[in-house]
């Protein structure tokens, strides 16, 4: 079961990281890179004693029904319910939303947001671009969105943090964190701080 | 910075690559129908590869093996929202711009098919869909991605259901790669001269310890057993083939190859997925065919 959450300086977390499939192996190094402890998340048990979790970019079907064959999405719906800080990128996202437009697929279902999967269209819409995220600073933040989601509308406790021709790209409600990037495919880190800073120091 | 004057890159070699990180620990399966497409979706598959003949059906019954009809193509992308790949014959330029036309997300130049070309591979790199190739060796590996291929497979030897090619290529790179790893850097050079390989690719291998783009594995898997085996090796993820749908039950044996990638480590696990699958592809012993039934030597 969770621990009674305390605010906890940042050297000291342990961050589970969803590791079923995906983008695993480069979630765990920008952590590495910021001093954090982590831990693969691959059975139940693994979740005991985590201050977060991240759900790396992968095939949110495929996530989606390991999360269940390996009874990981109740326990971890139940954890970000009692307030668990959970940053999920682009599967992560769509895994975090509450609705899929057009999709009945397996969700773990804690943000009041819309979201539309591969919304930009196939690989050939893939794409890179810097962008302005106010949150993070002056400096654009270098995006990198594949085969991405975006969230098209929310409810008003969402708080929407990046936003670009009415597509939602960055969103945080409460203890969660969802972005439409691949924020781990660079060596920029202010997203992930921004997790460990904001969602899990200020949420606990 | 103002938002409306985005500048939006699309077909960079770091979309391209990024989509084969977002497929690691997965398994992509051969399909050659809308209906197969959506049991390899339903089993957990992260891609398919759509073709007109599993390799074991190519072997025996010959002929040439091209592109797939594109309307077969258009059929498996509307049955499935997973990635949809499909192959190209080595060489063959205008297969590949074709498929990219068709907006598929990732092209295989494949040695399964009948090769177009018995020189050139495809330059990879004029394209803005990405590319997947086989590889045995360090140095097959790196030409090709030297060309501009964003991911990377063990050629094994397909449509076999024997695993020894493949677990023969990815023990060979691994070979390979610590050789570049420890060696000192006045001899990359004559290292690199020696694999046939781009002297900035070997640079690279030798500071990341490793391939500079996703190496999944390919050619022979049949069993759950035989993908983890893969992982185990350092694969990051398998391709299946004639595996599953030559099986007798597709659905249960592709649910638990996926299983089996996911937690290849675990031996318990692997025991309880491999139960009662039926029997595997019935295959063909590598070490009893002939050189001239081997197509892993297609490419060089």
């Amino acid at each position: 079961m969770i621990k009674k959450r305390l605010p906890v300086e940042v050297g000291k977390m342990r961050i589970g990281i969803l590791a079923l499939q995906g983008a695993v192996r480069e979630h765990r190094n920008m952590l590495h890179r910021l001093n954090v402890e982590t831990v693969d998340v691959l059975n139940p048990s693994d979740l005991d004693g985590i201050d977060g979790l991240i759900l790396p970019g992968g095939e949110s079907t495929t996530v989606g029904k390991l999360l269940v064959r390996y009874n990981l999405l109740e326990p971890i719906a139940e954890l970000g319910r009692k307030g668990l800080p959970i940053f999920g990128t682009c599967t992560g996202m769509i895994l975090l939303s509450k609705y899929i437009n057009n999709s009945e697929q397996y969700r773990l279902g804690l943000m009041d947001t819309y979201v539309e999967r591969n919304a930009f269209g196939r690989q050939l819409a893939s794409f890179e671009a810097d962008m302005a995220i106010p949150v993070l600073g002056d400096i654009p933040f270098h995006t990198v969105f594949i085969r991405a989601p975006y969230i098209d509308k929310v409810e008003s406790n969402v708080k929407i943090l990046l936003s670009w021709q009415d597509k939602i790209l960055f969103a945080e409600q409460d203890n969660f964190l969802a972005v439409a990037f691949h924020p781990e495919l660079t060596n920029d880190t202010r997203v992930h701080e921004y997790f460990l800073k904001n969602t899990i120091i200020c949420s606990t | 910075m103002n938002m409306s004057e985005i500048n939006k890159e699309t077909g960079t070699f770091a979309v391209k690559k990024g989509l084969a990180e977002m497929l690691k620990g997965g398994v992509i399966m051969d399909v050659v129908n809308p209906e197969h497409a959506k049991i390899a979706e339903e089993a957990g598959a992260v891609a398919v590869m759509a073709l007109e003949r599993v390799p074991s059906d190519i072997r025996a019954q010959g002929g040439v093996a091209r592109m797939s009809d594109p309307e077969m193509i258009i059929g498996i992308q509307k049955a499935v929202s997973i990635p949809v790949m499909a192959k190209a014959r080595i060489g063959h330029i205008v297969e590949a711009r074709i498929l990219e036309a068709l907006d598929v997300d990732y092209i295989d130049e494949s040695e399964v098919l009948t090769p177009a070309d018995d020189v050139y591979h495809i330059l990879k790199s004029d394209f803005k869909v990405p590319f997947v190739c086989g590889a045995r060796n360090l140095g097959e590996a790196l030409r090709r991605i030297g060309e501009g291929a964003a991911m990377i497979r063990t050629k094994g030897e397909a449509g076999t259901g024997d695993i020894v090619e493949a677990v023969r290529h990815i023990r060979r790179v691994n070979e390979d790669i610590q050789r570049v790893v420890s060696a000192s850097p006045m001899e990359l050079m004559s290292i690199a001269k020696e694999l046939g390989a781009p002297y900035e690719l070997v640079l690279q291998v030798k500071e990341l310890g490793c391939l500079p783009v996703v190496n999944f594995a390919a050619g022979g898997v049949a069993t759950p057993a035989d993908a983890a085996l893969m992982m185990e090796l350092g694969c990051d993820g398998v391709f299946v083939g004639s595996g599953i749908f030559k099986s007798d039950n597709p659905a249960k044996r592709a649910k638990a190859i996926v299983e089996a990638v996911a937690h290849y480590k675990d031996a318990k696990l692997l025991a309880e997925v491999s139960k009662g699958l039926g029997e595997a592809m019935r295959g063909q012993s590598v070490a009893q065919m002939d050189d001239k039934e081997k197509i892993a030597g297609r490419g060089w």
